[in-house]
């Protein structure tokens, strides 16, 4: 019964009375047109001129009057001169291909529509991802309609010929030639390259990878004897103990990782076990807003943390000076200790010798053959920073005669990019592939830009024996080639890289029907292995813990730098999309910052969260205090964030960020590049720094923060009725606590069995035929976001810019809210994704003037576009703020170009570009100005799959459907489907589910259809001593409510 | 008192006149022709055999003819039960199966019937045509309303006036100040009930126009080629999934690419038919409108024909639906089994397409309301199993059935998405 209070913001916190104003006011700002604005009294007020009425009178009878004299244009209908046997005009084809940027490979199948690709899905054949995607594979599609891209190549800066530059490189290539990738896992590729390799004698491949796992490989190297990455399996760990590696949103390979976790996660009411996760950071990250346990540490004692857990792990003492992080190691060890053989431990640290450590702790905990499998290897990251460094120096000694350069951009990711820079002038020929004007293509005499993935043919081997392939979708829309190509002509061969890769293939598949159907189904998967561990050889460990104890003592503030879901190391700096996705953790779009904690807050910037006032004043007011972070001599000014669940003693900052104007439209403005923050530490480049200097400079500078939009009140306070958190052993004790606590709240209604009908005057409908529904599992969503991306590439959702972000008025349709409980130094995190609740008696639909938005008999709340008038007031009625509305005209959509201009900023004139609006779905309608609009099932997908059904002549299953958001999910939280159909997986999920199953503000009798499924942690506690604190003072405000 | 009664009187004659001029007309009844047209045209010729067989004498083919309407309003049914020469049409035709046509009720088929039989030989004389065209107009009778309201209204009024004039005689010998006869058009009630109906009925005709903009029906552009849907649909009955071959799997019938025209056209190269006439009246030469067709396929007759020499042929496009308005053919043809003509028209008797209906909202919803849904034979259907039900136990009336509306076809978005 008891609840822990969960809140959004440090408002809702200290209830202060700007939280409470606020919550109960959907649009803070006046309408636009105030008559006298030196006296700026509300609009309520403004006299309304009888001559302004007139004029505004005559103006739209004109118009009307001009638009109606107008004749009707004749329209063109252009049918094909020969059409293709197997393409029908308006209806979608999918085919299978591989999104691959600089090492990430997940499969997915494209949307192709009428010739375009309009949407990534995940596809499902592959056993690494299962369907799953993230944010940026999402997002690629918008890729390859930027405007920013190269359109043909150039010598020098200037247009010129396939043939001219061919002729001109093959000319000026000279030895020793380097190619310069980001880790390459086609095979075809490596082969391309090595053919390539081999003409010129004394040439190499060199591989170089902005985020750099090089510790993992060498240590690797050193305990097993093989410098790779082993394939994780955290689906089969019970415990798993996280020091820093934030698997489940960019180390590695995060969407199989999380797909794997969350069957870990994942709930059966009958048999309630899970795994168990603690985690150990020093800057609040996706996955430890996950973990069940969370401890902090600074950057300097990762070390000192990994080399006393495998102390503890074999049975030794521990001595760390932190309390806390020592019970938590203690903790750690015993979990896995308890679980030997369905145990993990990963780290994030690019230290040989602290990987090592790791090494050494999951082989006494049984982890080989387990839960890591070496019988096949993770092939995504297979950089070594020292064969790099050996690059850096060659250059600038001058003995690299050309360098070629494909994916890797150390002219922006390299730490000392400077030095870089240099060598490359002493290079003689430098020829670029990269698709877009980048830091390092910039410096490029020839630059033979590449196509994009959905533009190519090519293959991928994430793991090894697992192929992907990757075909194309669409003729390429620019003079560019395939870096593939390129390399061939010059390597001196006569075929291309298509008739490479079919022979390549041909004999390995069975000929031209099994090239056939790799590419159909898009992947070749092997028979399933025996996983299997690896010789281990602890010879380096103790040199490894030594060099762990005498590790640098950190300063006053230590920094770490991170990468971002969205941005990784700033390939999605040039997506609008990517840009204006909220960072899960710290709710920001369209910025890096530097996170701090509110203790560091206290004496650094004077604000004490705790203090309602002063937390209101650093929440409310966009413009943040900017820091100015000096490291070595080098130093940026960021604006603070105030993260909790960071380290009192650490900083982090993104990277990612400021990168080159040349790269596109969003990234003017966006942030500062802090790659140049990192060190070499040794062999291998370290993103933290031990000592660093920390002040405030006293300016301020927005950051465009979503935490508080779209805020809502919650009548009883503590946030109960939206969100309910247990821990396993309260739910071991306790199963029905939830099931309880709705009864109890409805008791006045008649109790949950006849809350429907007696808790309203209204009528209740027959629901014959379908009846739509949605379920969120709590437990296994992990905030990650691409479900966010998704409904945006799928619903045509505007990008709106930092500006109209920071007014609060971003229009994505899907949020993914961020509560946290209990202490406020280190929280517990739910996310709970929140889109419109297609309620069936829902408030925004009777106060509609001209019936825009009303209720389907399939239980969808629809909203017609072209009847709504704009007044706004079904937002203001929503309980859930789930409604957006067109400020402006986002999309261009109006008839007026002076609608946007000067009012929208260039990101989103960029996106009404000819080129970019090839990525609108056909399907759904552009919004225009002025109106509402908000999340619908994707009904555009419910209605092509009704038809599918219609057409084939019987009842529709659930894998006809499936909305965007459930399909990008990588964890599957989201079960979609006709509920009235027992069959349907929403049905199962439903009925098994009934204890851990609510609606969030239930007590309304609005009668949401999406259901949502409690958080359910694997804690010991039943009720953790910092929660059960802070609810007693929930308690005190909510009988002040009364 | 006696302005009450003059404002009574004047408001009186107003509501007459108003009466007279709002009397509409009332709608036809369909008649077999019509029903032809819509249901049968797409597969059946009277005369010919088509998809179907020729229909000429097929109620003296049907020896019991509840058996004919068991079969026109439910083909697969009869199939079912074994019917011996039903079975045999059916592997005449390879097995194409007839769509159930369950919205006609029993006086539709007869009426259809009728007609067939009605239709003359192609080859025989018409017998009486002029004859048959005698009773048109019969069954309207708005002129004669029309004309009773004038008289009746004129009639009000001199009794209005007589009843004013005996008033006023009768005032005066009573001694009472006479009243200055106020003229109509100076009458303040007058003026009011005349600005109060200009208002209403200007008002319906401004926002009637102003919903009207923006729609073309009859919308007939002269296209590049002098393509006659008489000629291939009418004349040659040639299936309309021919060529629109996107109409039973997506949104778009399509229209066809050249290389579809060619199919035919490699080997037809004149036009023997009937002559043909554009909009104007003047004559067009088919032969030549099939040379323009070589052209933009880059075809040269006696040689080998080049397909990827072919260019696409830009029409002018006739039916343009809103953005956003989600329409889909194979929603409407496949699974609601609706026919070309329905809203095309009577596409095979036009030599230039037209558009035939308004495509306004109205006229979709309107559809949605009256059409049944194709329940019977489509297994998607099963999941309204109350309907079912009420169905069965009489609930629903079964002649009305299932509408598309009471399944959710007139809300917003099935559309407007």
């Amino acid at each position: 019964m008891e609840q822990k209070k969960h809140w959004q913001s440090f408002g809702e916190l200290n209830q202060s009375d700007a939280y409470n104003k606020d919550v109960k006011d959907e649009f803070r700002e006046d309408l636009p047109f105030v008559a006298d604005e030196s006296k700026s009294t509300s609009f309520l007020e403004a006299k309304a001129p009888r001559r302004d009425f007139l004029k505004y009178l005559g103006f739209s009878t004109a118009a009307a009057a001009a638009a109606a004299s107008c004749e009707m244009p004749i329209k063109k209908a252009i049918p094909f001169a020969n059409k293709p046997e197997d393409v029908v005009p308006g209806v979608s084809k999918y085919y299978a291909t591989t999104y691959v940027q600089d090492g990430d490979v997940v499969s997915v199948l494209a949307k192709v529509r009428d010739g375009r690709p309009i949407k990534i899905e995940g596809n499902d054949l592959s056993p690494i991802t299962k369907g799953g995607t993230s944010a940026r594979v999402q997002a690629s599609v918008l890729d390859l309609y930027d405007t920013a891209r190269l359109r043909f190549p150039t010598i020098d800066g200037k247009e010129v010929t396939f043939e001219a530059i061919d002729k001109a490189v093959a000319g000026a290539i000279s030895g020793p030639v380097v190619v310069l990738t980001s880790t390459v896992t086609s095979p075809s590729t490596k082969a391309t390259i090595d053919q390539f390799v081999a003409k010129y004698p004394g040439s190499r491949h060199v591989t170089y990878d902005a985020i750099s796992y090089s510790g993992m490989l060498l240590a690797n190297e050193a305990t097993y004897g093989k410098k790779a990455i082993p394939s994780y399996h955290f689906e089969n760990a019970k415990a798993i103990v996280s020091i820093g590696a934030d698997f489940l949103g960019t180390w590695l390979s995060p969407v199989e990782f999380a797909r794997q976790y969350a069957t870990g996660k994942k709930l059966d009411e009958k048999n309630p076990e899970m795994s168990k996760h603690i985690h150990f950071e020093a800057v609040a990250s996706l996955t430890g807003s996950n973990a069940d346990e969370k401890y902090l540490h600074r950057p300097s004692e990762t070390g000192a943390v990994v080399a006393a857990l495998l102390s503890a792990v074999n049975g030794q003492a521990v001595t760390l000076s932190d309390a806390k992080l020592k019970a938590g190691v203690e903790k750690a060890a015993k979990a896995l200790n308890e679980h030997k053989g369905a145990a993990l431990v990963v780290c994030g640290s690019n230290d040989v010798n602290v990987q090592i450590i790791v090494n050494a702790i999951n082989e006494a905990i049984g982890a080989g053959g387990k839960t890591i499998d070496w019988s096949v290897t993770l092939q995504t990251r297979q950089g070594v920073d020292a064969d790099f460094t050996q690059l850096v120096g060659d250059m600038n000694a001058g003995s690299v005669g050309t360098l070629l350069v494909y994916g890797a951009n150390p002219a922006y990711t390299w730490y000392d990019a400077a030095q870089f820079k240099t060598g490359l002038k002493k290079v003689r020929t430098t020829v670029s592939f990269n698709t877009k004007m980048d830091e390092t293509t910039e410096l490029c005499k020839y630059v033979v830009p590449d196509h994009h993935y959905l533009e190519s043919w090519g293959d991928a081997e994430p793991v090894t024996g697992h192929y992907s392939f990757i075909q194309p979708t669409i003729y390429p829309l620019f003079k560019t080639r395939q870096w593939q190509d390129s390399l061939l002509k010059w390597s001196g061969a006569t075929t291309d890289y298509l008739a490479f890769l079919k022979t390549f293939w041909s004999a390995k598949v069975g000929g031209e029907t099994g090239w056939d159907k790799a590419l159909q189904d898009g992947v070749i998967n092997p028979a399933a292995g025996v996983a299997a561990g690896a010789a281990f050889n602890g010879g380096a460990v103790a040199g490894a813990v030594a060099a762990a104890g005498t590790a640098k003592k950190g300063g006053e503030v230590e920094l770490v730098l991170y990468e971002k879901i969205a941005i990784g190391a700033g390939q999605g700096a040039a997506n609008p999309w990517l840009q204006e996705l909220p960072d899960p953790v710290t709710r920001a779009t369209w910025d890096n910052y530097v996170i701090i904690s509110p203790a560091l807050a206290r004496t650094l910037l004077h604000i004490d969260l705790n203090n309602g006032g002063q937390a209101d004043a650093y929440e409310v007011n966009p413009p943040k205090k900017v820091v100015k972070v000096t490291v070595n001599g080098k130093s940026v000014e960021l604006p603070a964030l105030i993260i909790p669940g960071t380290h009192p003693n650490t900083i982090g900052i993104a990277v990612g960020y400021g990168r080159s104007e040349k790269m596109g439209k969003s990234v003017v403005g966006t942030g500062k590049n802090v790659f140049p923050l990192a060190s070499l530490d040794g062999a291998t480049v370290n993103f933290t720094n031990v000592n660093v200097t920390i002040t405030a400079t006293g300016d301020k500078y927005p950051v465009a923060l979503t935490q508080t939009h779209s805020r809502y009140d919650t009548t009883q306070g503590n946030r109960t009725e939206v969100m309910k958190e247990l821990t396993l052993a309260e739910y071991k004790a306790h199963p029905t606590e939830i099931r309880e606590e709705r009864e109890a709240e409805l008791k006045p209604w008649g109790g949950l069995e006849k809350f429907e009908s007696q808790g309203t005057i209204y009528p209740v409908y027959d629901r014959p035929g379908i009846k739509w529904g949605m379920s969120v599992d709590l437990n296994t969503c992990n905030g990650c976001g691409a479900c966010v991306v998704a409904c945006t590439a799928e619903n045509n959702v505007s990008v709106v810019g930092k500006p109209e972000v920071l007014r609060g008025h971003e229009m994505q349709w899907l949020r993914i809210d961020r509560y946290f409980s209990g202490d406020m130094d280190n929280p517990n995190v739910v996310f709970q994704p929140m889109m419109c609740q297609h309620c069936d008696n829902a408030p925004c639909e009777n106060v509609c003037p001209v019936a825009a938005t009303n209720h389907s008999s399939e239980g969808l709340n629809q909203m017609t576009y072209n009847r709504c008038i704009g007044t706004r007031y079904c937002a203001n009625n929503c309980p859930y703020k789930v409604r957006r509305f067109n400020w402006a005209d986002y999309n261009g959509s109006d008839s007026f170009p002076d609608n946007q201009v000067g009012i929208v900023n260039d990101v989103v004139l960029d996106m009404s570009d000819d080129l970019t609006r090839m990525v609108l779905n056909p399907d759904v309608t552009v919004r225009a100005r002025g109106v509402i609009e908000k999340c619908s099932f994707c009904v555009q997908r419910l209605q092509a799959s009704k038809l599918v059904a219609k057409n084939d002549s019987r009842p529709m299953v659930d894998s006809d459907i499936k909305v965007a958001c459930q399909q990008a999910c990588p964890t599957n939280a989201i079960t979609f489907g006709n509920a009235n159909d027992a069959n349907s997986a929403i049905a199962k999920a439903r009925v098994e589910n009934p204890n851990r199953q609510f609606y969030v503000l239930e007590q309304l009798h609005v009668l949401p259809n999406v259901t949502y499924m409690a958080k359910v942690r694997n804690l010991e506690e039943e009720h953790p001593a910092a929660g059960a604190k802070a609810e007693g003072a929930g308690k005190k405000e909510a009988a002040a409510h009364q | 008192m006696i302005s009450f009664r003059r404002f009574a009187k004047t408001s009186l004659t107003g509501t007459i006149l108003f009466l007279g001029f709002s009397l509409g007309t009332t709608a036809n009844a369909q008649d077999g022709k019509t029903l032809f047209q819509t249901n049968c045209a797409a597969c059946h010729a009277v005369h010919k055999k088509s998809t179907g067989p020729a229909l000429a004498g097929v109620e003296d083919r049907w020896t019991d003819k509840a058996k004919l309407h068991a079969w026109i309003k439910n083909s697969a049914a009869v199939l079912k039960s074994g019917d011996k020469y039903a079975n045999d049409l059916y592997q005449e035709y390879s097995k194409t199966a007839m769509p159930a046509f369950s919205s006609l009720s029993d006086g539709d088929i007869d009426a259809l019937l009728a007609y067939i039989k009605s239709v003359p030989a192609p080859g025989a004389a018409v017998p009486g045509a002029a004859a048959a065209a005698a009773p048109a107009a019969e069954g309207d009778n708005t002129l004669l309303f029309g004309i009773l309201t004038l008289i009746l209204a004129v009639v009000a009024l001199i009794l209005l006036q007589v009843n004013a004039n005996l008033k006023r005689l009768s005032d005066e010998r009573e001694g009472f100040a006479p009243v200055e006869p106020v003229p109509f058009w100076r009458n303040k009630a007058y003026i009011a009930f005349v600005t109060v109906i200009l208002f209403i009925v200007g008002g319906y005709l401004t926002s009637k126009g102003a919903m009207a903009l923006g729609r073309s029906k009859d919308y007939q552009p002269v296209q590049p080629i002098y393509y006659s849907h008489k000629v291939h649909a009418g004349v040659n009955q040639i299936n309309c999934q021919y060529c629109h071959t996107g109409v039973y799997q997506g949104k778009q019938a399509t229209i066809p690419s050249v290389n579809v025209c060619m199919n035919c056209h490699m080997n037809i190269n004149e036009y023997k038919g009937e002559k043909l006439y554009n909009e104007d009246g003047k004559e067009v030469d088919g032969t030549a409108e099939i040379k323009k067709l070589y052209k933009y396929a880059g075809f040269e007759e006696g040689k080998p024909w080049d397909a990827t020499k072919a260019k696409p042929i830009e029409w002018a496009r006739i039916h343009n639906l809103p953005d956003h308005v989600y329409f889909n053919h194979s929603q409407h043809v496949k699974a609601g089994q609706v026919a070309c003509q329905t809203c095309h028209g009577e596409i095979q008797k036009m030599d230039e397409v037209k558009q035939f209906s308004d495509l306004s909202m109205g006229w979709c919803i309107n559809c949605h309301r009256e059409t049944k849904v194709q329940f019977k034979d489509n297994g998607f259907y099963s999941i309204y199993e109350k309907y079912h039900q009420d169905l069965k136990s009489g609930k629903i009336d079964s002649a009305k059935g299932i509408t598309v509306e009471k399944i959710g076809g007139t809300e917003c978005q099935k559309c407007h998405y």
